[in-house]
Order: structure tokens, then sequence, then C-alpha cells
């Protein structure tokens, strides 16, 4: 499957970058960013993939991760960079390794990102298009505090990190921020309930500003209280434009990537 | 994720708890563990089936997913078309209160639905100190704790592993107990309880029941009365029922190579202690070690051919994608061709990056040479050896035969393989044990690490001393003994720990690990107590016991409080369970429970045992007569089979990308060729 890990400096060298957009859904939004990672590495040897291994007494695949969404959060836009020992065609490699991966993590896209010298997909992570349920939230309570939040000029909130408690500002990161009334079914089922959307384009900071300290803003300009906790989507990350739209970062590489030439 | 919507209109009582259960997941830790989905697990349309189980391996589930005995049951039972079989494990504290404070009950993990809903609720119990998470589950299910107030609506709970060889402490709380294999009875019990409900159920749960105990291989408590003597002892168990067997039997599934399973082992998307591909390559064992309930109660031996243990590896690892291979038994370097087996995976894997195990081998070199095949890949696994008893004469009593001689060179050449570090087990509060025997666990590891700096001139190597505590086990020729207080274990291991660190040169390069005596003595009170015990078990539980095999969790105070509450009023008391000694002739818990051996010839070996007399293993030396192959009407089955491993197929389409001319840095038209596995 791949090449002796041992001895030292023995480990096939890196022939293809291929980056990778991928999903995650429903229940699998549980999943911690390390569990995606035990999974998709499975994946990888299960689909055949044709992973190089870094050097060392302990080789490991060679797979990168850009910003990963928060245990809990559902992603339609995760971000990774695999190297290969051998090339694949990206389509392939999505079918293949679509179908390892439990349904609810799901790859969506690859393309070919060998050019080298090309930005890194960190750098071409700006910001991130949220989308946040709020059942038992009406759309007019939210659409105030919207208003609220987004005239004051910075909103401090506490966070609890595996460090302590940490003071970032909810407001500076913050872009874009709407508030709209569901159109689909409640998304617990509880079709009673009034459902209130809010959706975010948050620039990517340090610390980053997540979902929650936004809704904790929410919380500390106008009081906004949730009966049930919210459920939260990244719809996207990407570049930003002048509009604060959010463009797909591997659009730069598809279109380096078609110019691709048949080498035999 | 709601299946409402899918099945249609099930029976209100197996409706999805997801989306209740969806709101509650943010708030806990660790909320993967709750949701199922795992590759390997199935989910199956409810009004489809006939016969539905729930199965449980009562501890957290990092710990119960990779059990193997849950996991091959499961894909059994799945197997059966009009069959469905769903997992639950014990929920943490966080969510149990969330799940009481919101009535959601015990769920199972594939499509959610309340375990309160299923035909039959089958626990496995590796240990006794998972009988609180027992009581836990069927609370948050809705089902009565006690058997005798369930009803027609409620599973029928069904214990099995090697604690059900005395389920007399949970006799109260279970409706029937399997002993022995568990392949072929969960099969059995599913035809008996889908002829039931195709009948319709005629004379509801007790006759479903008294079809169970009529296999004669199926324990049902309540159909057996006990009766006690004035001093507390039993005087007798009786059927209370006719035509109900007097004892009944241990299942033994013979063929191995016909149960091929786990064939799609479940891969965790959480973390879990075992991340690996695990498949028995024998069951049973003969060694005869006096304190192993496990090598008593699973004879004869019969091993997996080496051709179904490539096969299970090549497809368990296709499978799962894991990158690590367990070969498991009782000692596995007795399989009669581990040479083969090892040196043919060896070999099959050589330049991948998956990597073999050998756990439980024995104390001789040939261990190490099986080691260094299986680390060919450059991955070296620990080396663990297990001479149990520190001095020649306790291992003497406990039928363990290695020499010091023999340990001492075993791990010296471990160290000249390239080993730095080897792990030695044993174990403190053995029958007759004084404070020298354990005290010569120091020289032992003293001399251990003298003769490896001798041998290998380096001070870099390392051994790690582990000590377990000794429970006595019922079905072992120390089902008679009296246990040794906590207090003595932890004096002793006091004073070995000083005499590990009394010469500081060798001290430094000895690691120590022990547990303290206290967890041991209520393991076993649980192991050998009888009907009496299940007060206690259930005071424990109300009074907050929870993982009981979690140190952390584990309260000596709380078991020992809900003993002195339960058992005085009884007539007995923890003591009377665990520092008494019983004599020949007395009614133990389990003697209507037949492992096959013959108490006469376990009561003969416990007398050898303090004679000092060690006995061989029957699968070299004749038989010694256990009574096991006789009275379950079994026999040795070993091979050798003379069959090697074959080099796997290489894949023609990956070596072809290797070769590729990899010109350019765009993927070209050649490229490697992708599985795209099957769910």
């Amino acid at each position: 499957m791949s090449r002796k890990p041992q001895p030292e400096r023995n480990q096939a060298p890196v022939v293809q970058r291929i980056r990778i957009r991928y999903a995650k859904r429903g229940p699998m939004r549980f999943s911690s960013h390390r569990d995606f990672a035990r999974a998709f590495e499975r994946a990888i040897l299960r689909a055949g993939v044709p992973i190089a291994y870094s050097q060392g007494f302990s080789p490991h695949p060679k797979v990168s991760y850009a910003s990963a969404a928060p245990t809990g959060v559902a992603s339609e836009a995760e971000y990774l960079e695999i190297g290969l020992r051998a090339p694949v065609e990206p389509a392939a490699l999505v079918a293949a390794l679509d179908a390892a991966l439990p349904p609810g993590l799901d790859v969506l896209d690859a393309v070919d990102a060998s050019v080298a010298g090309s930005a890194s997909l960190a750098e071409r992570v700006e910001a991130s298009a949220w989308r946040v349920e709020l059942v038992g939230v009406g759309v007019d309570d939210l659409r105030s505090a919207v208003t609220a939040f987004l005239a004051a000029s910075e909103i401090p909130v506490e966070r609890l990190t595996k460090q302590g408690r940490r003071t970032v500002d909810a407001r500076g990161a913050v872009l874009r921020m709407t508030a709209s009334e569901s159109a689909s079914t409640a998304p617990y089922g509880v079709s009673v309930a009034p459902c209130a959307i809010l959706d975010l384009v948050v620039r990517q900071v340090t610390p980053t500003v997540r979902p929650d300290d936004v809704l904790s803003g929410l919380r500390v300009v106008a009081d906004l209280t949730l009966p049930v906790p919210p459920r939260a989507t990244r719809l996207a990350q990407g570049t930003l434009t002048a509009q604060s739209e959010i463009v797909d970062p591997l659009a730069v590489d598809r279109g380096e990537g078609v110019t691709g030439v048949p080498s035999t | 994720m709601s299946l409402d919507s899918v099945a249609g209109t099930p029976a209100p009582a197996a409706l999805s708890v997801w989306p209740r259960l969806e709101q509650l997941l943010p708030l806990i830790s660790k909320p993967i563990q709750y949701v199922g989905g795992e590759r390997g697990s199935v989910v199956k349309d409810w009004d489809a089936t006939t016969v539905r189980w729930a199965l449980m391996y009562p501890d957290a589930y990092e710990v119960g997913l990779p059990n193997q005995g849950v996991q091959i049951l499961y894909e059994v039972l799945n197997e059966q078309p009009d069959v469905l079989a769903e997992r639950t494990y014990a929920v943490w504290p966080d969510l149990e209160a969330l799940l009481r404070e919101h009535g959601v009950p015990q769920f199972t993990l594939e499509a959610h639905r309340p375990v309160g809903a299923f035909d039959l609720f089958g626990i496995s119990f590796a240990t006794e100190l998972g009988y609180t998470n027992l009581l836990n589950a069927l609370s948050l299910a809705g089902i009565p704790l006690s058997a005798a107030d369930r009803s027609m609506e409620h599973p029928v709970v069904v214990a099995g592993g090697h604690a059900a060889f005395n389920p007399e402490p949970i006799a109260d709380f279970i409706d029937a107990a399997v002993l022995g294999d568990g392949e072929e009875a969960v099969l059995e019990i599913t035809d008996i309880v889908r002829a039931w409900k195709a009948e319709g159920c005629p004379g509801g749960r007790d006759e479903l029941l008294l079809r169970l105990a009529r296999t004669e291989s199926i324990y049902v408590p309540r159909f057996y009365d006990v009766q006690y003597l004035p001093d507390g002892r039993i005087q007798r168990v009786v059927p209370n029922r006719p035509d109900v067997p007097f004892r009944v039997r241990k299942r033994t599934t013979m063929d191995l190579d016909a149960w091929p399973y786990p064939k799609k082992p479940l891969v965790p998307l959480a973390e879990t202690v075992h991340e690996r591909y695990a498949v028995e390559i024998f069951r049973g064992c003969t060694r005869g070690c006096r304190f192993c309930q496990a090598g008593m109660i699973t004879r004869p031996v019969r091993e997996r051919s080496i051709t179904t243990v490539g096969q299970m590896v090549r497809e368990g690892l296709e499978f799962s994608g894991f990158d690590e291979v367990g070969l498991l038994s009782l000692s596995s370097a007795d399989h009669s061709e581990i040479g083969d087996i090892c040196s043919g995976l060896a070999q099959q894997y050589e330049g991948s990056n998956v990597s073999l195990s050998l756990p439980s081998t024995r104390v001789d070199a040939f261990n190490i040479t099986l080691a260094e095949e299986l680390s060919r890949n450059g991955r070296r696994t620990g080396l663990t050896f297990a001479p149990e008893g520190g001095s020649e004469r306790i291992r003497k009593v406990i039928n363990k035969m290695v020499s010091e001689e023999d340990l001492i060179r075993t791990v010296v050449t471990a160290y000249t393989h390239g080993w730095r570090q080897v792990k030695l087990y044993f174990m403190c509060g053995l029958p007759t044990e004084t404070d020298d025997d354990v005290l010569q666990i120091a020289r032992l590891a003293h001399e251990v690490i003298k003769a490896g700096r001798a041998a290998t001139g380096s001070r870099d190597i390392r051994c790690t001393v582990s000590i377990g505590g000794f429970v006595p086990k019922p079905h072992t020729p120390f089902q008679w003994v009296a246990m040794c207080p906590p207090e003595v274990i932890d004096d002793r291991l006091r004073q070995l720990k000083a005499a590990i660190n009394a010469d500081r040169g060798l001290g430094r390069a000895i690691g120590y690990r022990y547990h303290d005596g206290q967890p041991s003595l209520i393991e076993g009170l649980l192991s050998r107590g009888d009907r009496r015990v299940g007060a206690v078990i259930r005071r424990a539980w109300e009074s907050g016991g929870r993982f009981d095999g979690w140190s952390e969790h584990f309260s000596y105070t709380r078991w020992v409080e809900a003993a002195a509450q339960t058992l005085p009023p009884q007539g007995v008391d923890l003591d009377w369970y665990t520092v008494r000694e019983r004599d020949e002739h007395e009614v133990l818990p389990w003697d209507h429970l037949d492992s096959g051996l013959d108490k006469e010839w376990l009561w003969q070996d416990w007398r050898d045992s303090l004679a000092e007399y060690e006995q061989d293993d029957c699968r070299w030396t004749p038989c010694f007569d256990c009574g096991v192959c006789p009275s379950m009407d079994t026999a040795i089955q070993i091979g050798p089979t003379g069959v090697k491993l074959l080099p796997l197929t290489p894949v023609s389409a990956r070596s072809a990308a290797e070769q590729a001319p990899q010109s350019g840095t765009t993927g070209g038209p050649v490229s490697a060729s992708l599985r795209v596995p099957t769910p």
C-alpha cells in the first residue's frame, strides 16, 4: 500500500498535491476534528489512495487541514490538502474517498493543487459564512438583537477554553449579519416552535470568532436567550471580495489545473 | 436523521429519540460516541423484522465498542434477514443527568430507538464490575429492575460473557443467562422467540422463558429456588418447575472456521481503547493456570486454521481501513502454527504501514522470534511477559510453569534483540502468598536489569513491573480460597516498592504500577456471590455506583456501606463472601451451572496446588481428566494443517501507478486506480 517506513528517509516523495472540500452533515456534526482525521486516514487506506508519508520513525500520512469547524457545528465547506506519491484523477478520488467515509462525512470536491508557488489553503481562508438555526426564537426578537449588535463597535464576550476563561470581541470580526424566518420545517422536529435564522459572515481572525461567540454577543447586547441549543452550519469559507462575498478557495487551483498536459 | 418518516408509522415504542437527544448532545463531552453511524453498523427497517435485539456492553463506548463478543453477535444476528440487532453502551454521568431531566430513555446507536422497545436486551459481562451499569441502563430504559416485575411489554433481559458463569448476584435483574460461546446460542434464542411470536405469544412471558429453559443451555434463574442452611451456606438449588433441568450446560462452538466473525468489524469515529482488527486465532486454553477463569471455562482448545486467519485479516483490513491487527487468544504463542501465521502475515504486509501484534504470550524465547517477525515493518509493539508470581514456590501454587532462569533468559534475549523496555506482569494476594513471595518480584526485577545490562553493555534498558490483584473466580481450582484482606495487599505492595528502590541504581530502571487491594475485594464479592448479593449491587447503584471498573468512579466506601446495610439482615456479611475459605462439600452458588469441569477434579487441583504440584498441558501430555471433553462431548481441535499463507496478489494497477513516469506535477492520464469500497 505504501513504501516501507523504515529505515528513515526512505519514503516516496510527494508527486501530487490535492485539495479537497468536504462536508460534516447531520449527526456527524458531533464528530470532533480528531474524530474526522482518524476516519479520513482510514478512508485513505481503504480506498487505496497512494498517500505519501512523512519521514522518521513514526511516519504519518501527508494530510493537512484548514481551519476546522467546532465539534457540534455542521459544515458544507471544510478543506484539507493531501500529498500523494502517485498521481490520481481528482474526480475518482472524490468518489473513492466518499464511499470509504461514513454517510454524513461527505467528500464534495477535489482539485489538483500541485502548481508550485500557489497560495496555501490557510492563506485563502479569510472568512466564513455561517447559518444558525435558532429554535424557539421569534424572528422579530432576533431582528432587534441583530440591530443592537451591529450598532455596537465592540462586544466583549467570555469563552471557556481549556486554558480557562478568555475574553474575545464578538463584534469586530462580523462583516455581515442578517435575521430571517425559517422557511423549512423546524430542525428538531418541533414544528410548533418558532424558528429564526441568523446568517453571518465572519472574518478569520486570531483568536477565531465562532458562531457561539456571536450568540454570546447577542445575549450581551440584547438579552437574547435560546430555549434549546442552536444548530449552526458553515456554508462557505474562502477569500473575501470587496463586497464581503466569499470565493471558493479551490477556484484558483481549478483554473490552473485544467491546463495540465498528459505526460505520456 | 429521525427514521420516523422512513419507517412509515412504526409502533410508537420504536420511535427514534434522536430529535430529543440531538438537543442534548451539544451540552455534553464527546457527543460523537452517542451518534452511531460507524462503518460496520447496520440500520434496518423495524417493521420488516420479527425478532429485535438490543445488545449492550456495560461500559463506556470507548471500552465497549472494540469488544469482540458484542461485535460477533451483532454481525451474526444482523445477517438474519428478519432479525434486527442494535447496540447500546453505558452513558456517562453528564448525559445520564440530561436523559433523566428530559425523560429520554436509554437508546441504541443505530436508529436511536428506546431499549425498552426491543424483544431482547442482551448484555455481555466481561467483568462483574459492570453490574451497576446494567442496573443503570435498565433504569434509564424504563425496564423494571426486578425481572419479576416485568411484563409482556418489556424486553427479555439476557446476560452473557464470562461473568455469566455465575450470574447469581444479578439473578433478580436478568431473565436469562447464556453460559459459554454465544454465536449459536443467540440464533437458537432468536428461533425460539420467533416461533413463540408467530404463534401469538402463547402463555406470555412465562411460557417464553420456559421454552428457553428447556434448551438446557439457557439459565432462567426464576425457575430455580435457593435454600439456605442456618449458618448462611447454601443447602441446595432446585428447579421449581417440572421439565426444567437440574443443571444448565455451557455452549461450545466447535468449528471456529465455520464462524469467521467479525467479518465486518465496527470502525468507530470516536477514539476507543483498541483501534485494530482483532481476530481470535483460537479459543480455550489448557495451560491450567489455576487463577485463570477464562482458561478453565473455555475448554477445550479450538484453533482457527491458518487459512481462515489469513482470510479474515485480509478482508477485515480491507473492510475497516485499520492499520493494526491483533491476533487474540488466551495464549497466542500456543497456536500449533503460530510461526507460520506470523511469518506469513508479516510477509504479506511487509512494506505497508500495517502493524501486527500478539498479545497474551508466554515467557520463552520463541515468543521473541515471533515478536521480531511481527515487527518487520519497523513498528515494534511492546513486549509483556506474565510470570504472575514472584517466587518459584508461588508459581508452582498457581501452576504458572516458568523458572526464574527461563524468565531472565527470555527478557535478556528481548534486550539483545533491540527491545529497550519490557513489561512484567504479576499478581498479589494469591493463595498461600507470604510477604516474601511478593518481595521476590523485586529481586527478579533487579536480576533482569543486571543481566540485561551485562548482555547489552548498555544502561539504556528498562522494565516495568505491573501488579494486579488476584480475585478468586467460580469454576477454577481457587473457587474455595479465602481472599487476602486489602490491608495486607496494600502493605505488601508498599514493601515491594521499597524493595525495588532499595538498590537505587537498579530501581531507577524499573517502573512500578499497581492497583489497590480494595477494588479486588469487591470484585471478589461479586464474582463468588449468591443471590443475596443482588441487594448489595442494588444499594450500591442507588447510592450512585456507576462505572465501577474505572478507578476514578469506583468507591470502596460505597460498596462497604451497601454490603453493611444489606447483608447482615440476610445473615451474612462482606467477609463471609470474601476472606472465608470454603470447604470441599459446601454447595457453591454456581454448582448447578455446568462448565464441564468436574468439581472433584477442581478440588484435587486445589489440593495439588497446596502441595505445589505442577499440572501439564493436555495438548501435549495425556488427559488429566478435568472433565470438560467427555461431559460436553467435545474434543481438543488443533493443527497443524501444514498450509502456508501465500503472498497477497499485488494490486497491479497500484504498482503501475508507482512505476508511472512522474513528469510534471499535474496529474497525467496514468493515475493510480482507487478502490471504491462497497458500503
